[in-house]
């Protein structure tokens, strides 16, 4: 359900695969990751390559943002002909913010941990959201502060223990409600282990033109993958619970026979793009806000960890638009579109004699 | 010695002899009584008969009910500081009255509200002359319409005015023009105002036949020149020096600052074809938002700013690091206000020097401008923006609480006619040309001063990561040693052109001079008055040199090398740019002296007077005029 165009296999060919703006995939890779073996982010960084390459997206109009962490350091090993800002500890959403209104016609993708995001940088996500900023948002959760050797983060679950034996005491914070509550246009839940989702979940972020929070359950290996983590590898695999199926068609396919028919909701982006859910046995729909909500609540009492598309709504106005801005970049407006001329300031003058 | 002396065209004022276009008027009231319109009308008025005059506002940290002092200082040779002593005060505040009068000089003049009784037994001074005027009665005769009773705690200042213009001699006629001018265009409003100054005018004729002495007679001094205060001039600034991008979080005394810019911008930056804003402003949830934005814009390419005070500074440190570091271009009006901590949010100090000029973690040390007046305000802001691409890193303009929200009288600002500076930038066709053997680091030109690339530019190899963390010359993360040091030295390299391109400094010297004063900012206005009056009532003939900027340029190094003895007058306690000369200049330290005024209060001649006088170079050198009178 991936962008994948549904065209029979060429016949033989050997010429290296490309998308659809002709870009092999090797255009999207990134440096070599210096994160653990089999870290949970290190696979989040591979569906973020294939998401941009099969949305086709030119790579220099992409922005990558971050913080501080593990997670943070991913934008290093994707995109590398594309730029990015590597910011202080929970602060990216406001480097971001200011990149995105200065230059509106870049891509932006923000990556995030969960201590960086729930943490220290709670104030500047939850600002973030409500400001609606065109930005592809992930927070790579694993529950603790994985550079600085796995100290619990806010997102730990209640009773969740520690490698060293301690227990969580405290109320975990919920990325995706809290969104949803804060009025959130795109926010999801995935699982570094359900690759096929996550890449989904990715490309209609990448359509959408608003904030879209993903977090992604990412585990790690090495401070919070044992018995007793609520955020290990085997327990997120066991507990994962996705609320529907996604298929994702952007505006430059057409509609594939592969999106699933039976009891679909379809969500249109502006661009024509179209998102297309089919319940897998409960009845969960991402455009009503109060039943998402509770939902999430209850799912937290059953240990279930849902994934999918949370709440989705296309039409609130991203930030561009609420500031007013031209769509042109502010960075390359030239000088006569910003200094005005000389009867405005003897004008200004005047009224002040 | 004390500069008492100082004082004597004031003592004149008391022997009943005319002083003209020389005094010290105050208007004490409370806050959010509306008092605002009349001062300014008051000035202006004073300002439209061709008389140098400033005005400061002494306001609370509050919106109602808390005192407030607004002083008037007029003066035909052009000084506008603050002056200490007060020839005449409006007393309207009871609050606050026996104070006010219990502080004056002896031979000052009180115009008072009536009923707070200045003259019962036991109250009176017999050294200060009275003008009992009943305010609260006569508003209540203007304003007897119903639909007026709400008005009438704001006319009575109107009132105040007009007895003021008749006591001191102000032209009616340019009273009723500045009151047109303040309302603009609210006939009512204009009427009903001009009436009470006439309410005023007629009793103080009628019924107070002894007139102030300090007197308001017209002049051609102020021809063709503006009143502004400093942030209005600031925003300006940046609409003209090109910024696309502010983001802001409102303090005192910086929030009008950004207020002024998103007016001028609803004005001046809307384009005519698509209506849309060439500008975007965000108002940010905190001021490690406002620089994290403005960092952001800065990298993707925009002129971008913030505003802010002492403590909006230290949140946004650990960015501005980042800023240094990365080398992002940002503007940061640093309007200062009277710390440590919360302190006088609505005081004026330059006490933020060292904060900004070493701020954040590890080494780093930042390029200060320092305005000394709205024009600079206007024209620094522009250069602002140039030093900061053209250098790519954080520029603090250091403005204060006095300069950016007092009023102040100045020059017509000039049109800028240079085009932006823009820096080294590589577009896609030079990126072309040097493919990969560009890098974001390399001090090619050997200024110290990289080429950077901007986000969305169609060619790869410009491509890179800005982080905060080490890096190299390609801007690959880096933890050798080699990578870091000569990084790091680069960056003093670039630190060490930015010498010869930020503003230099302005000189007044007087042959023969071997000692100099030397200020900065607002501590301009309180240094040259004394300077003048050292060198004519006690014969010290001292150099002058404002510092426009750090860090410090050669031809202010050569002119401290040129003198014996300097004066370094500031506003704080410790001597925060003595400290930085001491430091960087250790040659020189003994020679510097520290003139030091630091209670909230604009800087005042007698001040810089007194630490000059108290000085005694032959007892021993650099040891700090300590003595007092200096830490006002
Ligand atoms: C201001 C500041 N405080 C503390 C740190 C130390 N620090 C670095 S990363 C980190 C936590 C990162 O946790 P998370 O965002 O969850 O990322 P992860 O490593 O788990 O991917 C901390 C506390 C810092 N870099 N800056
Ligand atoms: S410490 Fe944890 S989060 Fe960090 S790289 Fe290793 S596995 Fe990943
Ligand atoms: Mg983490």
């Amino acid at each position: 359900m991936s962008a994948t165009p549904n065209t029979p296999a060429p016949p033989a060919a050997p010429a290296p695969k490309t998308n659809r703006i002709g870009l092999p995939k090797a255009n999207y890779e990134g440096g070599k990751s210096t994160l653990c073996l089999g870290c949970g982010h290190d696979v989040i960084t591979k569906q973020i390559i294939n998401a941009f390459y099969e949305m086709g997206i030119e790579p220099h109009k992409v922005a990558k943002f971050s913080g501080i962490g593990c997670s943070s350091k991913t934008p290093a090993y994707f995109l590398n002909r594309a730029w990015g800002f590597n910011g202080v500890h929970g602060r990216m959403p406001s480097a971001a913010t200011g990149a995105l209104v200065a230059n509106s016609s870049l891509l932006g993708i923000g990556v995030s941990g969960d201590g960086d995001t729930a943490s220290i940088g709670i104030g500047q996500f939850v600002h973030l959201v409500r400001r609606n900023l065109p930005l592809v948002y992930i927070i790579e959760d694993n529950g603790v502060y994985g550079l600085t050797k796995g100290q619990f983060s806010a997102t730990a679950d209640l009773g969740a223990k520690q490698k060293s034996g301690a227990v969580n005491e405290f109320i975990p914070i919920d990325c995706c409600s809290l969104a949803i509550e804060l009025g959130g246009t795109f926010v999801a839940r995935s699982f570094s282990g359900d690759m096929k989702q996550l890449q989904t979940i990715l490309e209609a972020a990448i359509a959408h033109k608003g904030t879209s929070v993903i977090d992604v359950i990412s585990p790690c290996v090495t401070f919070n993958d044992h018995e007793g983590s609520t955020k290990s590898y085997k327990y997120s695999k066991e507990h994962e619970t996705p609320v529907h199926e996604i298929g994702f068609v952007p505006f430059f396919e057409e509609t594939l026979a592969e999106i699933p028919v039976g009891d679909t909701k379809e969500v249109a982006f502006p661009d024509g793009s179209v998102l297309k859910f089919r319940g897998v046995g409960r009845d969960y729909d991402p455009t009503d806000k109060e039943k998402a909500l509770k939902t999430i609540h209850e799912s937290h009492g059953k240990q279930e960890i849902l994934t999918g598309i949370l709440y989705v709504d296309p039409s609130k106005p991203s930030l561009s638009e609420t500031l007013g801005a031209t769509s042109e970049p502010l960075t390359t407006l030239p000088l006569e579109k910003l200094r005005p001329g000389r009867e405005a300031l003897e004008e200004i003058m005047e009224s002040l004699r | 010695m004390s500069s008492v002396l100082t004082e004597t065209t004031s003592r004149a004022g008391a022997s009943g002899e005319a002083v003209v276009n020389d005094f010290s008027l105050q208007v004490a009231t409370a806050n959010g009584s509306g008092s605002q319109t009349a001062n300014s009308v008051l000035m202006r008025s004073i300002f439209r008969m061709g008389v140098p005059v400033s005005g400061k506002n002494l306001f609370p940290s509050n919106i109602q009910g808390l005192p407030t002092w607004f002083t008037i200082r007029a003066n035909k040779d052009g000084y506008i500081a603050r002056k200490r002593d007060l020839d005449v005060l409006v007393c309207m505040n009871s609050e606050t009255a026996d104070d006010d009068v219990r502080e004056l000089r002896a031979g000052a003049h009180v115009v008072y509200e009536k009923k707070l009784g200045l003259e019962n037994p036991g109250k009176k001074r017999d050294d200060v002359t009275y003008y009992a005027v009943p305010f609260a009665e006569l508003a209540v005769k203007i304003t007897s319409a119903p639909e007026h009773a709400k008005l009438r705690k704001l006319i009575v200042n109107m009132i105040y005015v007009g007895v003021v213009a008749e006591l001191m001699g102000i032209d009616p006629a340019e009273t009723e023009k500045a009151i047109a001018k303040q309302l603009k265009g609210k006939q009512k409003a204009i009427d009903l105002n001009i009436n009470a100054v006439r309410l005023g005018l007629e009793y103080a004729a009628q019924n107070l036949p002894a007139k102030i002495p300090f007197r308001v007679e017209r002049m051609d001094a102020t021809k063709g020149k503006i009143i502004i205060e400093g942030n209005m001039a600031a925003a300006l600034g940046c609409v003209f020096g090109g910024a696309t991008v502010c983001a802001w979080y409102p303090i005192t005394p910086s929030s009008s600052l950004c207020e002024s810019f998103i007016d001028f911008c609803d004005e001046l930056r809307i384009d005519p074809d698509t209506k849309k804003k060439n500008v975007a402003i965000l108002q940010a949830e905190d001021e490690i938002a406002s620089i994290g934005m403005v960092l952001g814009a800065g990298w993707a390419g925009a002129r971008a700013f913030t505003s802010t005070s002492g403590p909006g500074i230290s949140l946004m440190s650990e960015y501005i690091g980042l800023g240094y570091y990365a080398e992002i271009p940002a503007v940061l009006f640093n309007v200062q206000r009277t710390g440590p901590s919360t302190g006088l949010p609505t005081r004026t100090m330059q006490g933020d020097i060292l904060l900004c000029y070493f701020n954040s973690q590890g080494d780093t040390k930042h390029p200060l401008l320092f305005p000394s007046s709205p024009e600079e305000c206007f024209t620094m802001a522009q250069q602002a923006f140039d030093l900061a691409e053209q250098l790519q890193t954080p520029i603090f303009v250091m403005t204060d609480l006095d300069l950016g929200m007092n009023n102040w009288m100045s020059d017509a600002f000039p049109y800028p006619t240079a085009p932006f500076a823009r820096g080294k930038v590589l577009d896609a066709a030079a990126i072309e040309k040097v493919k990969q053997t560009w890098g974001r680091y390399k001090d090619v030109d050997g200024d110290g001063i990289a080429y950077r690339t901007l986000p969305g530019t169609p060619n790869a190899y410009g491509a890179f990561l800005t982080r905060g963390s080490g890096h190299n010359e390609m801007a690959q993360y880096s933890e050798k040693q080699q990578d870091y040091v000569k990084n790091v030295d680069r960056l003093v390299r670039k630190f060490d052109t930015a010498r010869s391109m930020v503003p230099k400094p302005e000189f007044q010297d007087r042959p023969a001079a071997t000692a100099g004063l030397l200020a900065y900012g607002t501590s301009h206005y309180g240094t040259t008055e004394a300077r003048d009056k050292l060198a004519a009532t006690f014969g010290v003939t001292l150099d002058y040199c404002r510092l426009r900027a750090l860090p410090l340029q050669a031809e202010a190094v050569n002119w401290m090398r040129r003198h014996e003895r300097i004066y370094v007058v500031e506003q704080n306690r410790d001597g925060q740019l003595v400290t930085i000369l001491r430091d960087e200049l250790p040659e020189l330290a003994t020679r510097f002296v520290s003139v030091r005024q630091y209670n909230g209060l604009p800087l005042d001649a007698t001040t810089v007077i007194d630490g000059v006088l108290n000085d005694a170079p032959a007892s021993g050198a650099g040891s700090d005029a300590k003595k007092g009178g200096i830490d006002a």
